[in-house]
């Protein structure tokens, strides 16, 4: 049998059903995982010295006590929480923020807190107050963000699951680089409370996981209705694994940014994959749509704004550090939204961003009146070296152009991998998107491509 | 020549007032900041702006907005929002408070006074902020935060600046307080905060339509009597400058109770960018037609429709009958205090007194009594002792000899003194009497002298 820390979500609930193993043994080859690399790689900032204490309670429970890996800008009562950032250096929470608090209900054990980009603010983990993350896949390149040590703990095994959040590609991003999967659901799918906020207005947690059906089972015990926030929905939730195996016969995939400049090395990887969906019985065709380097700039408005709004709170008098604490990235991100909020500036800058925002919509909305799912690379290439978010500003925004679009609208999506370089090692990540609370759809697809497929390691590997 | 004859003031206010939900605006919190034991007991990380504290807007609270827009004759937006209003200050837990920019939930009202009609401008919704506590502790000077009243529901009522004097100003501010407490939807204890005054004034020619140049802001002013003689105050401050030929500069003043002044608090040239925009935190609120009628009816008898009313049935001065409104300011008191009068009329007892007993505080209409007791006091109250004649001759002549002072000056035409005299006998007699019976008596005795 394979080490038990590289064994699926799934996997590892039959196996400990089935008491092929323990507890105590899977903790065990996790922790040795943790205890070799986790000082090279620096993915957990705080480790859960209670993490099997409190797994051997929940054995009963859904969840079984796996080991879960927590990005650290969700509030997690008595384990430090920073989100990165020294000015929450010190900053134990007193309560639950709602996923960890489901999380905790379904059996699950939060194993450490992951390292992310100070705030949430960037796409490499490069940003993080507490050093950057190594990408498990090849550490001389960085694994992407801002869940970047989430995605890392995945890939190298330092968990059976992951939890992230996402903003435009924090969950999809740092998975496409690690050769993870990720689900980011839709928009008010899942609660938000307890996450520290980067833009409240496409702020999304969601899993990041070994297969697409860990994602999907993990989502069932995370999405719906919250009442300590106000922007999830009371749709009903259907079990996301419901439509797992299903046959892709008649489904139409719209296949988008074939013509952007820039692309053309993912575009040819994927081109070499749009087969697998035609045998399997999907129609597949290639449409066009509003260019997405307009998204860079709706969403770096509207994201810089909410920020600067959101970080006002951490003005020096509670926490313990003052403002000289913020990182670089931080500033420049509350400069900049303070700047477009002003008097004189929120109609030309704000306000514009959000109309152009709902032409994003709208194109969509659009597409989606011909195709069922629409498929696009994750991100435009393969992880990046180390170093190269310095004097960088924007680095975040042009990697995630592909997903701020949809993001912007709120639309889930799910990373999973369809290239490997056989000599970096690194992945390419394929992006599927559907409408509005169709995640399901989402992971009907995303799944049957991974199982018809040889990328994904931790599926090809049993 | 006096100002009065150049300038118009031109006045407007802004109040605040404390809804008195059963929770905060936007938490599950105790909305008990005044009753609370211990400071910050009454928070949780949505009110302490925690990382990660969402607001979930209290259903209750927007409906008593409502409810005070529609008993206003304001407009409803149909579609309405939250905002946030960007700035720094230790007692404002997350950096911005959640308000109302422009989208207020009502908007176009009005409120009479005995000086005319008051255009109210908007009515929103927003969350107050905690409480500075600056003490001095082991020879430091320390500043404290109690965070019990971060996140009660406040809401704001903003009129146009169609005032004209500190008189109009303080009977819009008093019908205003009587109306939320008809309405149940706000206690309005000054003292404490819960009704919060602000008096934009300035003075234009008396002729001119365009606003003034300059305003000055008189903040923090907590009883409608300091509002009238601030506003006084400062229209004399203001006329005497500009006689002067001077522009007075455009400022927040204070209001000094002790000294009778406003004082210079800092000056204001320019508005404060607040970098209003929606909160992502809520979704926009729509409100349908056929809820706001229904929540229309369920308004209660509002106060001027209830003067009306007993101007009409009772024959009473409207001055005494509005002066006695202001007291019975629920609907359940009301309700006692119609039941009461009724009964008075039909055993045909002077509805007059019995008013003037409620404005003087003699008697009280309480919901714990019921009307036949009350009947029973007044009538207590308006019974009197007999005396015997003789006692009083007595107890009169002795006064009179200890006062012949007095009984010259009255002999001298100066007739005044005889309320002094009356008092003299009465306190001598130490029983209650009918005053009516000793000036007569008092009357015959001088006059026959």
């Amino acid at each position: 049998m394979s080490k038990l820390n590289t064994l699926t979500l799934q996997q590892t609930l039959t196996g400990l059903k089935q008491k092929e193993f323990s507890l105590a043994e899977l903790y065990q080859a996790t922790l040795e995982a943790i205890d070799e690399k986790n000082k090279e790689l620096n993915i957990y900032l705080t480790l859960n010295n209670e993490a099997l204490k409190k797994a051997e309670k929940s054995s009963n429970l859904p969840l079984m006590g796996v080991p879960i890996a927590v990005k650290d800008n969700f509030c997690t009562q008595d384990l430090r929480t920073t989100a990165s950032s020294k000015i929450l250096n010190e900053f134990v929470p007193q309560f639950e923020s709602t996923v960890t608090k489901k999380l905790l209900e379904a059996g699950g054990v939060i194993l450490g807190k992951t390292n992310l980009d100070a705030w949430a603010h960037g796409s490499s983990t490069e940003t993080s107050d507490y050093g950057r993350t190594l990408n498990p896949r090849n550490t001389d390149h960085l694994p992407g963000g801002s869940s970047g040590g989430s995605a890392a703990a995945v890939a190298a095994d330092f968990c059976t699951i992951a939890i992230g959040s996402e903003t435009a590609g924090s969950l999809r991003q740092p998975a496409a680089w690690c050769g993870a999967v990720a689900l980011k659901p839709t928009y008010g799918r899942v609660s938000r409370y307890g996450v520290a906020a980067m833009a409240s207005s496409t702020d999304s947690p969601g899993p990041i996981a070994k297969t697409v059906e860990d994602a999907a089972i993990m989502l069932n015990f995370l999405a719906g209705f919250d009442s300590n926030d106000a922007t999830t929905s009371s749709q009903p939730v259907p079990d996301f694994t419901a439509q797992l195996g299903k046959s892709l016969k008649g489904i139409k995939i719209g296949v988008l940014y074939q013509d952007i400049a820039g692309l053309e090395m993912v575009n040819e990887q994927l081109e070499k994959q749009l087969s697998v969906f035609k045998d399997l019985g999907a129609i597949v065709g290639k449409t066009p749509a509003l260019n997405p380097r307009y998204a860079i700039s709706v969403y770096t408005v509207v994201q810089r704004g909410e920020v600067s709004s959101n970080l006002a709170r951490y003005d020096g008098i509670r926490y313990g550090s003052n403002r000289s604490h913020f990182g670089a990235e931080a500033k420049r991100r509350q400069m900049l939204g303070t700047y477009t909020l002003s008097t004189g500036y929120a109609g030309k800058y704000y306000e514009l961003a959000q109309r152009i925002r709902t032409l994003f919509i709208e194109d969509l909305n659009h597409l989606f009146e011909k195709y069922d799912v629409l498929i696009a690379p994750t991100s435009p290439g393969f992880a990046k070296k180390i170093g190269v978010t310095k004097r960088a500003a924007m680095f975040g925004e042009l990697e995630d152009m592909l997903l701020e679009p949809s993001s912007l609208a709120g639309l889930p999506g799910i990373n999973v991998p369809y290239y490997r370089d056989p000599e970096t090692n690194l992945f390419l990540g394929l992006n599927f998107i559907t409408p509005m609370w169709q995640e399901a759809l989402a992971v009907q697809v995303a799944d049957a491509f991974e199982k018809n497929t040889n990328w994904n390691t931790w599926r090809s590997k049993s | 020549m006096k100002w009065q004859d150049k300038y118009t003031p031109v006045i407007g206010l802004e109040v605040h007032a404390e809804l008195k939900t059963d929770s905060k605006m936007f938490c599950g919190c105790v909305n008990d900041p005044f009753g609370a034991e211990k400071p910050n007991s009454y928070t949780c990380p949505v009110c302490l702006g925690m990382p990660g504290g969402l607001p979930v807007p209290n259903k209750k609270a927007i409906e008593w907005t409502l409810k005070i827009g529609l008993a206003t004759d304001c407009q409803i937006n149909n579609f309405s929002k939250f905002d946030r209003k960007h700035y720094f200050y230790p007692d404002l837990a997350k950096g911005y408070q959640i308000s109302q920019h422009d989208l207020p939930f009502c908007y176009n009202g009005h409120l009479s006074t005995s000086e005319g009609i008051v255009d109210i401008t908007r009515i929103h919704l927003e969350e107050d902020t905690g409480k500075l506590l600056h003490k001095t502790i082991q020879d430091k000077k320390i500043t404290l935060i109690d965070f019990n009243r971060s996140g009660v529901p406040l809401v704001e009522i903003v009129t146009e600046p169609n005032i004209t004097s500190g008189a109009q100003a303080k009977e819009f501010g008093k019908k205003l307080r009587q109306l939320l407490r008809f309405l149940e939807v706000a206690d309005c204890d000054m003292e404490q905060g819960g009704m919060r005054l602000e008096a934009n004034i300035s003075l234009r020619k008396i002729g001119e339509t365009d606003l003034p140049p300059y305003k000055v802001e008189v903040k923090n002013i907590n009883s409608f009597r300091f509002m009238e003689q601030a506003i006084d105050f400062e229209l004399e401050r203001q006329a005497t400058l500009l006689e002067a030929g001077q522009v007075p500069t455009q400022e927040t003043r204070g209001w000094d109770s002790v000294k009778n002044k406003t004082f210079a608090q800092r000056s204001k040239e320019e508005a404060e960018d607040y970098r209003y925009f929606p909160e992502p935190d809520i979704p926009p609120f729509t409100f349908e037609k056929s809820y706001l009628e229904k929540l229309r009816e369920t308004l209660p008898k509002l106060p001027e429709a209830q003067a009306e009313k007993w101007q009409a049935e009772l024959d009473l001065p409207l001055d005494l009958i509005n002066r006695v409104l202001i007291i019975h300011n629920s609907q359940v008191k009301l309700d006692r205090l119609n039941e009461i009068l009724a009964e008075l009329k039909s055993q045909d007892l002077n509805l007059i007194n019995f008013f003037n007993d409620l404005v003087n505080k003699k008697i009280k209409v309480s919901i714990q009594k019921d009307a036949k007791q009350t009947i029973l006091e007044f009538r207590k109250l308006h019974d009197t002792e007999t005396i015997d004649q003789t006692e009083l001759n007595n107890i009169m002549q002795t006064v009179l000899k200890n006062n012949q002072d007095a009984v010259i000056k009255y002999q001298a035409g100066q007739t005044q003194v005889m309320g002094f005299l009356i008092g003299q006998v009465m306190k001598n007699i130490n029983k209650k009497i009918d005053p009516k019976i000793v000036r007569q008596t008092l009357q015959t005795a001088l006059e026959a002298d």
